[in-house]
């Protein structure tokens, strides 16, 4: 192979020696030399997104769901700001992402040039590094370096801006094996000592649960088997975030459900009364925290994470355990059973049974009576209807998504893909677009409310262009239902901006992308259009008119403690004192 | 620095670091971070401290390796102590970043500044200040009939002492490098 090439071949031949499949892009005058590298080739698929937004989000779906890390490739200028939502994205809830921009030639960098940002410094802190290639020569190593930053340690989006001149000059290519990828390189192996003292508290506690997160998704296949088998062996309950749903299943024996805000209740008290947290892969986030005085009191802490900022940073552990979590575990298990695999036997069938108690409440309980479709009612239906299918699941942002994870069930990992850490309205259709490029047979459902929807709709023409069968499952309430909730709960039911008017007609709407539209008000129509939806093959966008004024229960007011939970629709007033209302 | 009730780590009387992560207690560390000197790996450090709500106090920043193109950056940052395990736990995990040395903790360790301070003034000014600058061994670099430059290297509280004494003999300017630091022994 020659070695001499241009900086957009090499480029191109960088991304194929990646691996890389598919990359999502939208072209403009600064990358128009890698656009037309793409053009000759066949092994790397292009998808032409409606917006840079869209792109990355659908670069995160196809990663989250597949494990590799997602490509983006945009021009200078309002291209990479576009970018800016799906990068921060991306680090908040650490997914692997290489976004390529155009930049202009390197002699008008700094002239205020046409579509001339400083792309660098804007996404610095959106993104776990950057780099602005200057020289051709110096252009495969930093790509292959980038590949190996994103996806090592604590995985995340980087970005390589390259200026014009750069891809047109005539540069030295290296294979990803000879590149220089410098001296970034995470431990992964976690301190023999420390895991071995975590073993000792496996052995004593009386009142143990494993609380995890998206780590475990993020270290690999190996890490979810690790966690079950560390789960079932001890018979430690297992509660998880928003972002670890799936490594532990949801149809597992020792399954608490989500924790957090609105996690379930017997998850929340269990976290509260335990005797030792194991917290694995997860980062004490506030939704999961609730107030920090107040949470889990009487436990000893443990907290196995690969980055060592993690640790320390909400919550003051024990025993901190910095280091890849399926390496730990895979240590810890080993250590623990070369003992006896010891348990409080008995201690824990007593933590059980009290576990049982709490569940008892049966705290996601709800009741479909009367013409309107209850949200929660509507999800029950799709779960019931859909569980059996090789399904991938994708959500906006809001009670919708909160009810996703309540009522769906979710037996394996990268099998839903969701915005945590940053929130983002908008990123559940263009990653359903992702998530079904890499899995071109399955079912793949976006949760979605109306307004969430609307943020990133444009996106419907690019599942019609690729004959994406995407199927966009909107619970339509006319408000922003989470807005509308914390404006009754904390701003005296001014409901301030918080209703969806001059909504389009979504059936319309589905009909002029070329798409199929449903609407559905009647419980009693409601299995049959989900039905039509699933059997329909190509997307769909499906209208669920659901009640307008339902709240997302349970829910840990802001400020307040886990066993300080609100179950249903008791009195909420006056729930959130003036510190909590600060809080988001 | 007194109003915040500044407390230095206290290792460097004790071998073991017997601070309280989770005291409340403000303290002021020194920070060397040897990263890559590729470009904007400065406004990356200074990013993450603005970013995330940390302190600076003093920063200087030279490349120390022109072969390995490493630069040290000495940081002088001030929190509480859960927040500057925080501030190098940050700082570890940028890419650029090879090493953070808490000179504080790893102690002990000699700090210096330099700093040229201009003095204008006649007469007896003019000779009390070159009295003044003789007992603090500060040497003279540039000198006019109405004014002298002095340039004077020492620990932070030194110079600071310096320019006290200065000011009334007539300081127009004062220049300072910010703290350099190294650990003592091998």
């Amino acid at each position: 192979m020659k070695t001499q090439m241009t900086g957009a071949q090499i480029v191109v031949q960088a991304l194929k020696d990646q691996g890389v499949d598919t990359v999502f892009g939208y072209p403009g005058g600064a990358v128009l030399p890698i656009y037309d590298e793409i053009f000759q080739q066949n092994d790397i698929r292009h998808i032409l997104v409606r917006h840079e937004q869209g792109a990355t989000h659908a670069a995160e779906g196809y990663a989250r769901s597949t494990g590799k890390p997602g490509v983006v490739l945009v021009t200078s200028g309002p291209g990479a700001t576009n970018a800016v939502t799906g990068m921060t994205d991306a680090l908040m809830d650490s997914i692997p992402m290489i976004v390529l921009t155009g930049q202009v030639p390197t002699f008008m960098i700094g002239n205020d040039a046409f579509q001339e940002a400083d792309t660098v410094g804007i996404t610095r802190p959106c993104t776990k590094h950057n780099w602005l290639v200057k020289e051709t020569d110096a252009l495969a190593d930093t790509i292959h370096k980038a590949f190996h930053v994103a996806i090592s340690g604590r995985p995340g989006p980087v970005l390589v801006d390259i200026p014009k001149d750069v891809q047109f000059a005539n540069g030295t290519y290296v294979k990803p094996q000879k590149a220089a990828i410098g001296h970034y390189n995470p431990r992964v192996k976690g301190d023999i000592d420390k895991i071995t003292e975590l073993v000792e508290l496996i052995e004593k506690a009386k009142r143990p649960i494993i609380y995890s997160g998206g780590g475990v998704i993020n270290s690999g296949k190996a890490a979810s088997m690790l966690l079950r088998d560390l789960a079932k062996s001890s018979n430690f309950p297992v509660t998880s975030t928003l972002m670890g749903l799936g490594a532990y299943p949801a149809n597992g024996d020792n399954w608490l459900g989500m924790l957090g805000m609105h996690g379930t209740y017997e998850a929340n008290m269990a976290m509260h009364d335990c005797d030792l947290m194991i917290c694995i892969g997860a980062r004490f986030d506030d939704r999961i925290t609730g107030r920090v005085d107040a949470f889990s009191p009487k436990s000893k802490k443990a907290h196995i994470d690969i980055d060592p900022s993690s640790i320390n940073k909400v919550i003051h552990v024990d025993i901190p355990i910095i280091g890849d979590v399926g390496h730990v575990m895979e240590d810890l298990l080993k250590i623990w059973k070369s003992r006896g695999r010891k348990i409080e036997k008995e201690a824990i069938s007593k933590w059980w049974k009290k576990i049982e108690e709490w569940r008892a409440v049966d705290c996601l309980r709800f009741e479909q009576k009367g013409k309107t479709i209850r949200p929660q009612y509507a999800l029950e239906r799709l779960e019931a209807l859909t569980k059996d299918h090789d399904r991938y699941i994708t959500t906006e942002v809001g009670q919708h998504q909160m009810w996703a994870a309540q009522y769906l069930g979710f037996n394996d990992p990268h099998r839903f893909m969701t915005s945590g850490g940053l929130g983002t309205m908008g990123y559940g259709l263009p990653s359903s677009i992702g998530v079904q490029l890499a899995h071109r047979d399955s079912l793949v459902i976006n949760i979605a409310g109306e307004a969430s929807f609307q943020m990133n709709m444009q996106e419907m023409g690019t599942a019609i262009q690729y004959r994406l069968p995407v199927k966009q499952f909107i619970l339509n309430n006319e408000r922003l239902g989470m807005v509308r909730q914390w404006q009754e709960l904390l701003h005296g039911e001014r409901y301030s901006h918080s209703w969806s008017e001059a909504l389009p007609d979504f059936v319309k709407l589905a009909d002029a992308f070329g798409a199929k539209g449903i609407l559905c008000k009647d419980p009693g129509d409601l299995d049959d259009a989900i039905m039509e939806m699933i059997n329909y093959d190509g997307p769909v966008i499906f209208d669920c008119l659901v009640e307008k004024h339902e709240n997302c229960f349970p829910m840990i007011p802001s400020g307040k403690a886990h066993n300080e939970m609100l179950l249903g629709e008791a009195s909420t007033q006056n729930t959130i004192d003036a510190t909590g209302a600060v809080m988001v | 620095m007194n109003a915040l009730s500044l407390k230095k780590g206290i290792s460097r009387k004790s071998a073991y670091d017997l601070r309280s992560l989770y005291g409340d207690e403000i303290e002021s560390h020194t920070l060397a971070v040897i990263v890559d000197n590729e470009a904007g790996v400065l406004a990356r450090v200074i990013g993450l401290f603005s970013g995330r709500g940390y302190n600076i106090e003093s920063l200087t920043v030279a490349e120390v390796d022109h072969e390995g193109h490493r630069s040290r950056i000495t940081v002088v940052t001030i929190g509480t102590p859960a927040v500057i395990e925080q501030i190098k736990a940050q700082l570890g995990r940028l890419v650029p970043v090879h090493d953070v040395h808490d000179l504080t903790v790893e102690g002990p360790s000699v700090e210096r500044e330099l700093a040229l301070i201009k003095v204008n003034g006649v007469g007896e000014k003019r000779v009390e200040a070159m009295r003044t600058a003789d007992v603090f061994r500060a040497t003279v670099v540039d000198s006019t009939l109405e004014s002298f430059v002095f340039e004077i290297t020492g620990a932070p509280e030194k110079i600071d002492a310096f320019v006290d004494l200065m000011r009334p003999l007539g300081v127009s300017e004062v220049a300072r490098t910010g703290v350099a630091a190294i650990t003592r022994g091998t």
